[in-house]
């Protein structure tokens, strides 16, 4: 009896010591960011906006809401979609720093309000306006002079929602909407995509094709950093490096993390969030399902162990008092 | 010389007892390595360290096959390599982070387990200062091992301690250019800390703990009252088979039972944390690289080292560095400060209640506030409990000259 209330301080001071230096000491050291469950409205835009700016967002969040009113026609759409599948292409160039995503599967991992708005207007939409003197110049601004009439934006955003919606593995949904930027060398990736196969040259030892894969990967990079002003961190493991939470609020809005960010926005919905935090996680903390199945095995055999050695103790001090 | 019977098998017990005694080793170091029976389940810390320290070193052998100390590669090596390469390497990975904080809480539950039964007066104070050695040279290890990832926390932790070697206003930036190699943390840093960590360390660790052992031969080891017999007495009586009115128990087996016992209990909580919650023992930054030309915004050490932090912390830097310094040594003086004839449970003992309990609390409080931002009421707060701490260790030989004898 005396043991297990010794064994009950030991126990409370080893978890109030726990409490202090991990939860509480973590929920003291970073700001709290509400999240806004993926809803693009420009809520917390406006809130954060200087004051110059405010009515302007107010107004262009206002539009995007009408526009998300009107019925898309998928068929019409699919006409305009014409203009953007000019850039969003297969083995699209760097444009103004960065390589325009594929938007194959854009209807299924990004939110409708905010494929409306990004139409409407690039920067404004991705919350990165303040890079800008004129919003225009964004490498896509040129988008608002080929799509304007809110009924088009509405048809273009219906034909994405209908036919580039297809079933998505968490790699294409990070590939499309992180990967041009951030590489992931855990994962093989790197801002151009898959790193491909090579062979070096038995005699020579050189691998002269990933020397030159290399070279492009280096061009893009540098493209990039002139463009964001650095170079994206690689995301290999940084499912262990931040909290979900904080992942999930700077995705949503990486300006209520790091105000001033040269990150944009990517709007991703619920299933493209979902999507790309298993990859994130699957390159990040490989482990997690051996660690899951080998686990229960090693308590069960400690558990045993405890149990034979309680009866060997019983056996030993059974003559003792 | 000795005598050898010539017809001995090789190798038989009579032919090794001739050679090495045998016999003589195993009644000395465990059938008649007599331990008082009045004790409780802590006694058996020592045992679980030793486990623990076992469970690091062979983790760290399996982790030193695939990691590269080399500051381009150590934190692929680290992260990659073991993580998604070797078979089970997130296994060894994990029991060796997970290990190396378990161990200090159960270093500091050791400690504070013999100030609170006065395990460290009359005759066992070399108990007392070569256990508080082995917690110096854990420290270095804990704080070297920590370098070998190089991540964030690494480098900048690498960058802060260092730095505490220039010595504030006495600038000795030279010697701290010497301990780097480097005028930063870099390549010859990273090489220094990887020999220290798998080499010379762990070399001396297992010398002090056999010192460590060795100094418990002789005083032998306290009890729940720190009642003192004649163990010559108590070891006939056992032998007599009188086990009930002896005070003793031999270790082998019957204290190794109990320790056993409780080495399960332990493994059964390490190993829920190493497959479930090891989060605690791997801090978040340190899974960014090291970037010289990124400063973390938050920089704290281990949760094991806070409390000295925080003493350091609140000063202004000199005053801070003395402070800190003081912090490091002051708990081997403690056989010397406690000026009380009394080896008796804290509860028995008066005054020294209230400072044992005040000096456990004060410690607490201190390793919260050294991982806050220090800012407002966290920075007041700080400086009082590093205050309070100093007061403790000067009210020490004042209320111990006064304790009454039992």
């Amino acid at each position: 009896m005396k043991e297990l209330k010794i064994f009950g301080i030991v126990a409370a001071f080893t978890l109030i010591l726990y409490w202090g230096v991990e939860p509480f000491a973590h929920s003291q050291m970073h700001k709290h960011v509400e999240g806004h469950n993926l809803v693009y409205d420009g809520k917390a835009d406006i809130e954060e906006a200087s004051k110059d700016k405010k009515e302007a967002k107010k107004k262009f969040w206002a539009e995007v809401k009408e526009i998300a009113k009107l019925k898309g026609d998928p068929v019409a759409g699919e006409a305009t979609y014409a203009m953007c599948a000019g850039c969003h292409m297969e083995g699209a160039a760097n444009m103004g720093g960065v390589t325009p995503p594929s938007l194959d599967h854009a209807g299924a991992i990004y939110d409708k309000n905010f494929l409306i708005a990004l139409i409407k207007n690039p920067a404004m939409a991705t919350n990165v306006d303040h890079k800008y003197k004129d919003t225009s110049t964004h490498p896509m601004g040129s988008i608002s002079s080929m799509v304007s009439a809110p009924q088009d934006i509405a048809n273009v955003v219906a034909y994405l929602k209908a036919k580039k919606a297809g079933e998505v593995t968490p790699k294409e949904a990070y590939i499309e909407a992180c990967g041009r930027c951030h590489a992931n060398r855990y994962g093989k990736l790197t801002q151009l995509g898959e790193i491909p196969k090579t062979k070096s040259n038995i005699k020579t030892g050189q691998d002269i094709e990933k020397m030159k894969y290399d070279q492009k990967v280096a061009e893009e990079q540098a493209a990039l950093a002139d463009y964001l002003g650095k170079l994206p961190p690689d995301l290999s493991i940084i499912y262990r490096a931040r909290s979900e939470h904080f992942l999930h609020t700077f995705v949503e809005n990486p300006q209520s993390q790091l105000a001033g960010t040269a990150m944009p926005r990517t709007g991703l919905d619920h299933e493209g969030m979902e999507k790309v935090m298993a990859y994130l996680e699957e390159t990040g903390d490989p482990s997690k399902p051996a660690r899951d199945a080998l686990g229960p095995y090693v308590l069960i055999f400690f558990v045993i162990f405890t149990i034979l050695a309680y009866l060997w103790k019983k056996s030993q001090w059974k003559d003792l008092h | 010389m000795a005598h050898f019977d010539e017809n001995a098998k090789p190798f038989s017990h009579q032919w090794l007892n001739e050679r090495l005694a045998i016999d003589t080793l195993q009644r000395v170091l465990s059938t008649e390595y007599w331990i008082p029976k009045n004790i409780n389940f802590l006694w058996a810390m020592g045992m679980v360290l030793a486990a623990t320290f076992g469970i690091l070193l062979i983790s760290g052998i399996f982790l030193l096959m695939y990691y590269q100390p080399n500051t381009n590669l150590a934190f692929d090596s680290v992260n990659y390599t073991i993580m998604t390469e070797v078979g089970y390497g997130w296994l060894w990975r994990h029991i060796h982070g997970v290990g190396a904080s378990v161990v200090f809480l159960i270093i500091y539950i050791h400690m504070f387990t013999g100030i609170y039964y006065g395990s460290y007066k009359r005759g066992r104070e070399l108990i007392w200062i070569s256990g508080m050695l082995l917690f110096v040279l854990f420290s270095a290890e804990a704080f070297s091992g920590y370098m070998l990832p190089w991540g964030q926390m690494s480098y900048w932790a690498g960058m802060v301690i260092t730095n505490l070697f220039s010595g504030g206003s006495l600038h000795a930036d030279g010697l701290v250019e010497w301990i780097r190699g480097d005028y930063v943390p870099a390549q010859a840093f990273l090489g220094r800390f990887f020999m220290l960590h798998v080499l010379l360390l762990p070399l001396v660790i297992i010398g002090a703990i056999v010192f460590h052992f060795g100094t418990l031969r002789i005083p032998h080891v306290n009890n729940q009252d720190g009642e003192e017999f004649d163990f010559d007495e108590a070891a006939r009586l056992y032998k007599e088979g009188k086990k009930k009115e002896s005070k003793v128990i031999p270790f082998n087996p019957v204290f190794l039972s109990k320790d056993v016992f409780v080495m399960g209990i332990y493994f059964i909580f390490f190993f829920y944390l190493v497959f479930y919650h090891f989060e605690f023992a791997m801090d978040p930054v340190n899974f960014d690289p090291a970037d010289g030309l990124k400063t973390p915004a938050h920089i704290y050490p281990e949760w094991y080292f806070l409390w000295s932090y925080e003493i350091l912390r609140p000063f202004s830097t000199n005053v801070g560095l003395i402070a800190f310094a003081i912090a490091q040594v002051i708990f081997f003086l403690l056989p010397f400060l406690d000026r009380s004839p009394n080896v008796a449970p804290a509860s028995r003992r008066g005054k020294f209640k209230f400072w044992f309990w005040a000096m456990l609390i004060d410690m607490i409080v201190l390793t919260f506030m050294g991982k806050l931002p220090p800012e407002g009421a966290w920075s007041t707060i700080g400086l009082i409990a590093a205050l309070v701490f100093f007061a403790l260790w000067i009210a020490l030989p004042i209320i111990t000259k006064s304790e009454k004898k039992l």
